[in-house]
């Protein structure tokens, strides 16, 4: 009998640290919230690309996380992304001519929603439209406009020293 | 047919053989696990057996597969001026392959042997057959709760291993080289999704099924001498090893 309380407590003991283990895989180290204060307003907001945004990402003004991505969807008549942003009812104070841009954290970062404030009396209201956005920087895009803006100005200064000569 | 080409032809019939054999006992044993459930005296037994006596190795194995996984990820990333991706690099490589891998490997290596040799033993010492005279059926008295053992011990051994080594990354590229503590987490938080944990634990059940079904079979299935139990125990190892080496790439293929 006592030999087996022993095997029971250590078992116990075993599949305890077993869940302790998953639980805490699962709420430490995935950006999962399990906040009960769940209190929040959807606000949309219309962009050409998205680049690498993915739903669940931050949602932030002057650094502070105020939200999240909740979805990404595309709308077939605008041709462009939809994204719904969903933030916490604490700040229901933003202007809503503010501007959304997709910002990337750091080099290796991911993406993220940055909120820059307006100046209108009229905050956010749920189901509200961002109406100045920016969108995501493609990196390819900004090589070749470099690139192509060096080939033309190399085009316009080669033939000057011609007639000089 | 004499010499090589009858010696081929001889193994393969012999690999065929077992082949057959073993998804014969395969199905015999998963028919059989609801009704072994009903006496969780005896699988918790075994999850004593497999899972908290494992406890200690799986824990130093990943406090130590952890601390090198920091010396040399931080080694590699330092290169590219980005340690604090330490933490990404780090939870994504041990929830997806090593966790599971190792904690497997392991596995097999204390458990596996273990049930091997006791059920190769029980089967040399005719204790196997006395259960049959006694109209007691060995497979649900003995084989299938050990088997469920391992099932049940071996994703919990997994998310145990991979939140110890976790800590031994932490502890190495935090504490000692200074990589920063909250761009260490919050960068494995931004990355990591729960997705990444379900791979991990589903290879983890994964893994514990195939184990524990090999460890189960080669010791039931034993030659009834010292030397039979003997190779028993190995090709538990051995054939534990290479099925998960293959399972990982066939699972890791499917859930990519």
């Amino acid at each position: 009998m006592r030999q087996s309380r022993t095997i029971d407590i250590s078992t116990g003991l075993f599949v305890l640290l077993g869940f302790a283990a998953i639980l805490f895989l699962v709420t430490q180290i995935t950006n999962r919230e399990f906040s009960l204060r769940s209190e929040s307003y959807r606000v949309q907001a219309q962009f050409e690309n998205v680049g690498g945004l993915k739903p669940g990402a931050p949602v932030s003004m002057a650094g502070v996380t105020i939200g999240r991505v909740e979805a990404i969807g595309y709308d077939m008549n605008l041709y462009k992304a939809i994204v719904t942003l969903r933030i916490d009812s604490s700040y229901d104070q933003i202007p809503n001519d503010s501007d959304a841009s997709i910002l990337t954290a750091g080099l290796l970062g991911g993406q993220y929603i940055g909120i820059s404030p307006g100046g209108s009396d009229q905050p956010f209201r749920d189901g509200d439209k961002v109406e100045f956005v920016q969108d995501a920087i493609v990196l390819e895009n900004l090589i070749s406009k470099y690139l192509f803006s060096q080939a033309g100005s190399r085009e316009e200064s080669a033939p000057a020293p011609a007639p000089t000569e | 047919m004499t010499g090589l080409p009858a010696e081929l032809a001889a193994s393969l019939a012999r690999f065929l053989e077992r082949l057959g054999g073993m998804t014969r006992f395969s199905g015999r044993v998963l028919l059989q696990s609801p009704v072994a459930l009903l006496r969780p005296r005896l699988v918790v037994e075994q999850v004593y057996n497999t899972g908290a006596l494992s406890l200690v190795i799986i824990m130093t194995c990943g406090l130590f597969v952890g601390m090198v996984l920091g010396l040399q990820g931080h080694d590699l990333l330092q290169r590219f001026g980005s340690e604090d991706a330490l933490g990404t690099g780090a939870a994504l490589s041990l929830l997806k392959e090593l966790g599971p891998v190792v904690t497997a490997l392991l596995f097999a290596g204390r458990a596996g042997t273990a049930l091997a040799s006791e059920l190769g033993l029980m089967r040399a010492t005719d204790q196997l057959s006395a259960m049959e005279v006694m109209a007691v059926d060995p497979m649900r008295r003995v084989v299938v709760p050990r088997f469920l053992g391992g099932v049940i011990a071996m994703p919990l051994l997994t998310a145990i291993f991979i939140a110890v080594a976790l800590y031994g990354v932490q502890l190495i590229g935090v504490q000692f080289l200074g990589v920063d503590q909250g761009q260490f987490w919050s960068q494995m938080r931004g990355a990591v999704e729960l997705d990444d944990v379900m791979e991990g634990l589903i290879k983890g059940v994964a893994f514990g099924v195939a184990c524990s079904l090999i460890a189960v079979f080669e010791g039931y299935n034993a030659q009834p001498t010292a030397e039979g139990v003997g190779r028993a125990t190995t090709r538990t190892v051995v054939i534990s090893a290479v099925v998960t080496l293959v399972l990982d790439y066939i699972l890791t293929a499917l859930m990519l």
